[in-house]
This record gives structure tokens, C-alpha cells and sequence, in this order.
């Protein structure tokens, strides 16, 4: 029997449409015809696309030449000129199809065998159609066999035979896997718009879903990060708020919201925003740096300050932003006390990070009131460093003290400054990094006294902007216009898949910032931006760009391990090293601060990154010896020694794991 | 009696069976009759299941013949098998199970797409036997095997032919309509 032309037979049973993906084009192979006609009819009562072969070979010869035209395989075991699983390895290798076997054997060892050999399915003779029964249309029964990928699905309504032993064979769903959602930045933006156009309290996915009009976006998806955009919201609102009581909530906010978060890439950053020191925006700022430089080390911190501050903005808004606002203040004051010598380590590791990160919060803390409006933006896809300037300028106009000017003041802040126009004083060199060079990143945190309980907080927050505004920036005289570079860490922060620890280099920073996805993220990078920034400025004064750039980019290291680790209290660690060691600020609290302090706003990452760039002379974290002069903020909390993070790995980019113990970001993978 | 010649239904039915058009409606009703008598009988026998009931609802406006078509070609393929498997047996040097039991695989597996249930029994007893080493066993099974076979063979066709009457029948009263 030769291959029959494949034909798609209407049958009236329409109704069998909406449960079964018609048109499905199967190819059935087996040695027995009398098999191969009634599967070929039932295929066909299905209205699939049927074709069949009684030869191993045949069916072969028939894939390779139409690679693509065929959906799914079914195939008997056992043939005369070729194994069925010999076909089912050829058709996995060569094709990659899904490839269901069937048999009247139903022995143990058969099917076992037929699963490792990557079946996605075997059934056992006879084949019955479960959808002989059910003509009516049963759509509850069988949606959620076709919500799921394709293929599977009719398997799935095709009974198996009656003795049901291969069931326990079956992986059919579970070997087709749903390509996991990225949400990049300006699909979050796209998903702000919508939302806002509904209406937050009116926001339903579905609603949202139509707006975006996004191909491939499924209703699952936009509840999830609906859901999480939402807690992100309350969470803001939350924390600005609470800018006064920052320590308290700080130990425990944090560790609440990183049980939570730690599943998401964002919870470092979320754990940042929840000891309040880091804004979103910073920590988005120093994600964004970071993870402009895959390579750099610091730029782990960054995208986990960016993950963080992602999911800050999703999970844990209310927290993130008490956290922030606590943060900063540790971060201002405690910074170069606080910071352990771990802590200080990791933050050298992440070296540039802090930089980027003082940037950023610079930055960002120099747009504080716009913090809400540029974090978001920061979300926006950002070639490096456009997005500082472009964000971070046009955001933060008027932030009164951004937190992340001080840190970009110094030698970045000019550049910064410069590019995104922010007119914002960043503040002197409050944020002195550690050793980084991170002059210019003056943490503003020395301005800022009142870290705007990381106001910085994705825009959409008022209270992020009271955050920036905390004032610490608004006296950086530096250039850092605010968070022109810290905006990019919002990009950063949001593209949690994208960030790479490795990229995080200062040069990169500006790179970086143009990575997050979500303009969400960004606010959380920039709290973590934030809260660095606010560590080095606490630690003192930027001595140099290249301090603040250290620090920033350590702090974006930082950040990006938080946002790894989602644990705040790691990017604070993080951002701790980055500025110089001598920033001990606890991470959490650091990171609180100095985003929601120093990033008030996008800071455009350009600026930041150039002005990292500039900076990073021989940024060399010293220990301990951040000072962060100027940092007025009060109530920063610092971290104590001993602060255990969390360690968080981003499975998909199997990056780093960030010890419990030594905070050292660790690349695992 | 032509006076459907110029129906599209054909009159063949009516001249072919030799009644009187008006009896043609008790001649379907018995042919229903029947045929429900022959079905329920193998399917309580355990002769069929309802994986014959499954193909009956496969046939439809396409392939009115689907059922007889496909059991046809299993009882070509079958008789080889069965062949097969008797010469295999009966062989001088017994080669081993091995070449059998694909054999009697398909066997099996065609014999279950069909819905022959007694048929699929069979070959898990001659599996068993083949199992066990026990050539005398196998055809033991294998005589069962053929028995059963021969019987379901019988019985399909002439459900077949009464089904084919019921559509001459089916035919044959459109001329009544006139």
C-alpha cells in the first residue's frame, strides 16, 4: 500500500472542530492496512489532514521531502522493513515532530522503550476516538486539551485503548513546552498603556489582551503579569508612605517579599525596593547598566537589581517601596559603615556595577518626581544609554533631590546630566562608591536626605518620586541630571532574561540600561539604582566618576544578583561591594535607598554609561571606606553584618547563584 | 413496473428482489431485524465489542462501505497471518518465537481495530503459550486461533449481505413515492 494522498474530509460533525485543531496534518504509518484505514478515518472524523504509509522507508522519504508540512507522526512499533522506534528516532532527530507510537503490544518494557526513545505518546491497539462519542460540542472537556501547545491535544482526545496501561506512558503534553513569555520592555509598555486605557480597577486580562493586540500573547500570560503589576502598584503606593519608618519594616519587608519574589527574577530587586533604599529606578538604573555588559560581573547585580526591580514593581510594590525608602537611608548613612567586607567583596566583584548603579540612582534620584513616569519608561527598550539620556532627561525635570543625581554628579553625572538634560543636581559626589570609580556618581544620597522612600519606584508611583525627591540629588551639583544613566538599568531591569551578569561593565552601563523590559523593572532596577546610590553616597562622597561609577556599577552587579537572587538584601550586598566595600550597607537597605534616592527617574543610560565609562578609573573598591558624605538621609537603614541573602539563579540564564553566605555571586551554569 | 425510470433512484432494487414495491418496506424492516439479531448475538457471544461499534459510526456519506472495506482487508491480511503462523509452527526446525510473535503482534492488533474481541483473546492465550516455550501449547492456540477466526468470518459476512440487502431495500422505496 503506497502512500495515500493526504485529504481533509469535512465531515458535518463540525462541531468537532472547536475541540480538535482542524486541519492537523498527521502522518500515520503502519505495516497493518487494516489499522492504517481506520486510524485514517478516525484522523479524518477529526478533520485532520491524514496521510498514510504502510512503510517505514515511505514515511521517511515523505517527511524529508515536506520537513515542514506535517504536525505529528503516529507510527507502529512494530514493522517489517524498520523499528518503529528506529523511525521514531529518525523522525525526532531529523524533523523534530511529535511522534506517537502504537501497538497491540502493550508490554512494560515496550513502552518504557518507547517513551525513552522520545515518543510523545503510546497507544495501544485498538485505537478508539474519543471524539466518537462526543459529536456534541463538549467544550469544556477537551479546551484545555487544546489550550495547551497543538499537537498534543488530539492525542489527548483520542481514547487510548481500553486497558489503559500506556497511559502511564504518556508525556504528551508535558514534551511540548510553551515557549515562556519574555516580557520585554515595550510589551510592558504596551501592557501599561492598556491597562491604563481600561482603567487599573477595570483591568481585565482579556480586555488588556485585546488592546495589546500582541500575537502570541495568550490571557494566561497577561493575568500573570497583571498580577504582578498590580502588587507592584500597591506596593508603591505602599512605600511612599512610609518614608520615615524605613528600618523597621526593613529587615522584614525584605525577607517577606523575598519569599515571594524569589521565584522571580525581579525579587532582588523587589527585596532592594522593599528595604526602601533602592528605588526601582535606581535599581533599574543599575540593572540597566549592568546588564548592558554582559560580561562585566557588575552587571549581575544590575540585572538582578533590574529582576528585581521588575518584579518589585509586579510582586511586592508596597514592600519594595518601604524597603526603599528605608534602603536609601541605610544606604545614605550606613553605607560605608555597614558594608561588610563580603558584602564590599562582591560589590568589587560587581565593580562597575556600582557604578552604573550610582548612576543610575544618581540619576535616578535626580528625577525623583519623575521617577513614576521615566522608571516606567526606563522599561523601554534602551540601545545603552539612550534611554538615560532620553528617559532619564525628559522623567526627571523636576525631581527634587534625585536620589541617583548625587550618584552620577560626579564624573558621571556630567555626562549623564548632559545627555538627558536633567537639569537636576545630582548632588555633589554624595555616592562614593567604593572604590569604583564612581566619582561622579555621587550618590546623591548625601542630598538626598530624604530618600524618597524609594519614590523611585516605577513612575507609576507618586511616592517614588518623593522618594527621589528626598533631596539628596536635587543638591548634587553634579551633571547627573538624575538618572539619565539610571534609566537605562530600568531596561536593564526589566529585560530579566536578557540581563547578563556578565555584561555588566561601567562602559556598559549606558548599554545596559537599555536592556529592561518592563518599564516596571526599571523603577525596581531603579530602586535598587536607588538604594546603591544611596549606599555609596552614604559611604561618602563619590570621590570620582569612577567611584560612583564603581559603585553604580557594583550596585547594578548588585542589583542584577538581587534580581538573580531576587533578594534584595543581595543587591544591596551587591551594591554594597560596589561602592567600594566600604558601603556596607545592608543590601537590603542599600538597595532600598539608594534606587528610590538616587534614581529618581530614568537616568538616561548613556549618560550613565559614558559617564561610568568615565569614571571608571581604576575603580579598585576599597574597603570600607565609603563616605557618604553629604548623604543626609536619616533613616536609612544599614544592614548589619550577617545579613544573609538569598540565592536566587536565573534558570534560563543559568547565571549566578548568590551565596547565603558570602554573597558572592557565583556563576552557576 | 418502471416508473421511477425517470427518478435518479435507481429501480434495480424493486426488480431485483421480486416484490411488489409496497412490500419493500417490510422487507427492510425485516432486514433490520435481522441484522440487529446478528449484531447483538456476536456481541453478547463476546465475539465483538465496541470497537466495532466504533467503526460503524466511521462510515458515513463518504464511504457508506467503510465497515465492510475495512474488515475485508482484515480478513485478507488476517488469513496471511494465520498462514503464517501455521507454517512457522509446523516447521521442521523451529526457528523460535521470535518471528511469531510479530505475527501474531499484527494479528493482534488488527484483529482489535476490528473489535474482534474472542479473536484478541485467542492470541494473548497463544502469546502465553509462545511465552511459556510451549510449542504444543501454540498450536493449541493456534487451532483456537483459526477456529475463531473462521467463525467471525462467517458471521461478518453475512451481516455484510444483510446490510447490503437493507440498502437495495433502503433503494427500492423511492419508487413507492411517486
Amino acid at each position: 500500500m503506497s502512500i495515500t494522498s493526504s485529504s481533509a474530509a469535512w465531515k458535518p460533525a463540525d462541531v468537532v472542530a472547536d475541540q480538535f485543531p482542524a486541519g492537523l496534518r498527521v502522518l500515520v504509518v503502519d505495516d497493518d492496512p487494516t489499522c492504517l484505514m481506520i486510524l485514517e478515518n478516525m484522523l479524518r472524523t477529526c478533520l485532520y489532514e491524514v496521510t498514510k504509509c504502510n512503510r517505514a522507508e515511505t514515511a521517511l522519504s515523505i517527511l524529508r521531502e515536506n520537513k515542514k508540512w506535517f504536525d505529528v507522526v503516529i507510527s507502529d512499533v512494530h514493522m517489517p522493513d524498520m523499528d518503529g522506534f528506529k523511525l521514531l528516532e529518525h523522525i525526532g532527530l531529523e524533523m523534530d515532530l511529535p511522534v506517537i507510537m502504537m501497538s497491540a503490544d502493550d508490554g512494560k518494557h515496550v513502552v518504557m522503550k518507547g517513551v525513552t526513545h522520545g515518543a510523545c505518546d503510546y497507544l495501544i491497539k485498538p485505537v478508539r476516538s474519543v471524539e466518537e462519542g462526543d459529536r456534541q460540542p463538549k467544550q469544556s472537556e477537551d479546551a484545555d486539551y487544546l489550550s495547551s501547545a497543538n499537537e498534543g491535544n488530539w492525542r489527548d482526545s483520542k481514547k487510548r485503548k481500553d486497558d489503559e496501561e500506556e497511559t502511564d506512558e504518556r508525556d504528551d503534553t508535558s514534551t511540548l513546552k510553551k515557549p515562556r513569555v519574555v516580557w520585554s520592555v515595550e510589551l510592558h509598555q504596551q501592557f501599561v498603556a492598556a491597562v491604563n486605557q481600561v482603567g487599573i480597577d477595570k483591568a481585565v486580562p482579556k480586555k488588556i489582551l485585546e488592546l495589546m493586540n500582541v500575537p502570541g500573547l495568550t490571557r494566561e500570560n497577561v493575568a500573570s503579569h497583571l498580577q504582578k503589576y498590580r502588587l507592584y502598584l500597591r506596593r508603591l503606593s505602599g512605600v511612599s508612605q512610609h518614608q520615615s519608618n524605613l528600618n523597621p519594616p526593613f529587615i522584614s519587608p525584605q525577607d517577606a517579599t523575598f519569599g515571594p519574589l524569589s521565584s522571580l527574577n525581579g525579587l532582588d530587586l523587589q527585596a532592594l525596593a522593599a528595604t526602601g533604599q533602592l528605588s526601582t529606578q535606581s535599581l533599574a538604573r543599575l540593572q540597566a547598566a549592568g546588564l548592558g555588559r554582559p560580561t562585566a560581573k557588575s552587571s549581575i547585580p544590575m540585572s538582578l537589581v533590574d529582576q528585581r526591580n521588575i518584579f518589585s514593581f509586579e510582586n511586592q510594590k508596597l514592600r519594595f517601596e518601604e524597603g526603599q525608602q528605608q534602603q536609601q537611608i541605610n544606604l545614605l548613612h550606613g553605607i560605608p559603615t555597614n558594608m561588610e567586607p563580603k558584602q564590599l567583596a562582591s560589590l568589587q566583584h560587581s565593580g562597575p556595577s556600582i557604578g552604573n548603579m550610582n548612576m543610575q540612582v544618581a540619576s535616578h534620584g535626580a528625577q525623583n518626581n519623575q521617577n513614576n513616569s521615566s522608571l516606567m519608561q526606563m522599561g523601554q527598550p534602551q540601545s545603552s544609554g539612550q534611554i538615560l539620556s532620553d528617559t532619564t532627561v525628559s522623567h526627571f525635570p523636576g525631581r527634587p533631590s534625585s536620589m541617583g543625581q548625587p550618584i552620577l554628579s560626579n564624573g558621571m553625572a556630567a555626562s549623564v546630566a548632559s545627555r538627558n538634560g536633567i537639569s537636576e543636581n545630582i548632588g555633589g559626589p554624595s555616592y562614593n562608591p567604593v572604590s569604583q570609580a564612581s566619582s561622579t556618581l555621587n550618590f546623591p544620597m548625601n542630598h538626598t536626605s530624604e530618600l524618597p522612600g524609594n519614590s523611585f519606584l516605577l513612575g507609576s508611583n507618586p511616592g517614588i518620586s518623593s522618594f527621589a525627591s528626598k533631596g539628596a540629588f536635587q543638591d548634587v551639583s553634579s551633571e547627573i541630571k538624575g538618572s539619565v544613566i539610571f534609566i537605562p538599568c530600568y531596561d536593564i531591569f526589566n529585560d530579566l532574561n536578557q540581563h547578563k551578569p556578565q555584561s555588566w561593565e561601567l562602559q556598559n552601563v549606558g548599554m545596559t540600561f537599555s536592556a529592561p523590559q518592563h518599564s516596571s523593572s526599571l523603577q525596581g532596577n531603579l530602586h535598587i539604582m536607588q538604594s546603591v546610590s544611596v549606599q555609596q553616597g552614604s559611604s561618602g562622597q563619590m570621590n570620582g566618576h569612577s567611584r560612583s561609577a564603581a559603585v553604580v556599577s557594583k550596585a547594578m552587579f548588585s542589583a542584577e544578583d538581587i534580581k538573580e537572587h531576587g533578594n534584595a538584601q543581595n543587591i544591596n550586598q551587591h551594591l554594597n561591594n560596589l561602592v567600594d566595600n566600604a558601603i556596607r550597607v545592608k543590601s537590603e537597605r542599600v538597595y532600598d535607598t539608594s534606587p528610590a534616592n538616587l534614581f529618581p527617574d530614568h537616568f538616561g543610560q548613556e549618560d550613565l554609561t559614558s559617564a561610568l565609562v568615565k569614571q571608571q578609573v581604576g575603580i579598585a573598591p576599597t574597603a570600607n571606606e565609603i563616605d557618604f558624605d553629604g548623604y543626609s538621609i536619616d533613616n536609612i537603614p544599614i544592614p548589619s553584618a550577617g545579613t544573609r541573602v538569598s540565592c536566587y539563579f536565573r534558570r534560563d540564564r543559568g547565571l549566578l547563584g548568590f551565596c547565603r553566605v558570602c554573597f558572592e555571586p557565583t556563576r552557576i551554569g | 413496473m418502471n416508473f421511477a425510470k425517470n427518478r435518479t433512484v435507481s429501480t434495480v432494487p424493486a426488480a431485483k428482489t421480486g416484490l411488489p414495491v409496497w412490500m419493500m418496506g417490510l422487507v427492510a424492516d425485516r432486514l433490520r431485524a435481522d441484522a440487529n439479531r446478528l449484531l447483538a448475538f456476536l456481541f453478547n457471544q463476546g465475539i465483538l465489542d465496541e470497537q466495532f461499534l466504533q467503526l460503524q459510526q466511521l462510515r458515513d456519506e463518504s464511504s457508506p462501505n467503510f465497515v465492510s472495506e475495512v474488515v475485508n482487508i482484515h480478513f485478507h491480511e488476517s488469513e496471511k497471518l494465520l498462514r503464517n503462523l501455521r507454517s512457522l509452527l509446523m516447521d521442521r526446525e523451529f526457528s523460535g518465537y521470535n518471528k511469531m510473535g510479530i505475527h501474531l503482534n499484527q494479528f493482534m492488533g488488527s484483529s482489535s481495530s476490528i473489535g474482534a474481541k474472542r479473536i484478541r483473546n485467542a492470541c494473548f492465550a497463544f502469546r502465553a503459550a509462545s511465552e511459556q516455550n510451549s510449542r504444543a501449547g501454540c498450536l493449541r492456540a493456534l487451532e483456537l486461533l483459526e477456529h475463531d477466526y473462521c467463525f467471525l468470518k462467517n458471521k461478518l459476512h453475512e451481516l455484510f449481505q444483510i446490510q447490503q440487502q437493507r440498502v437495495l431495500a433502503a433503494g427500492a422505496r423511492y419508487p413507492m413515492q411517486n
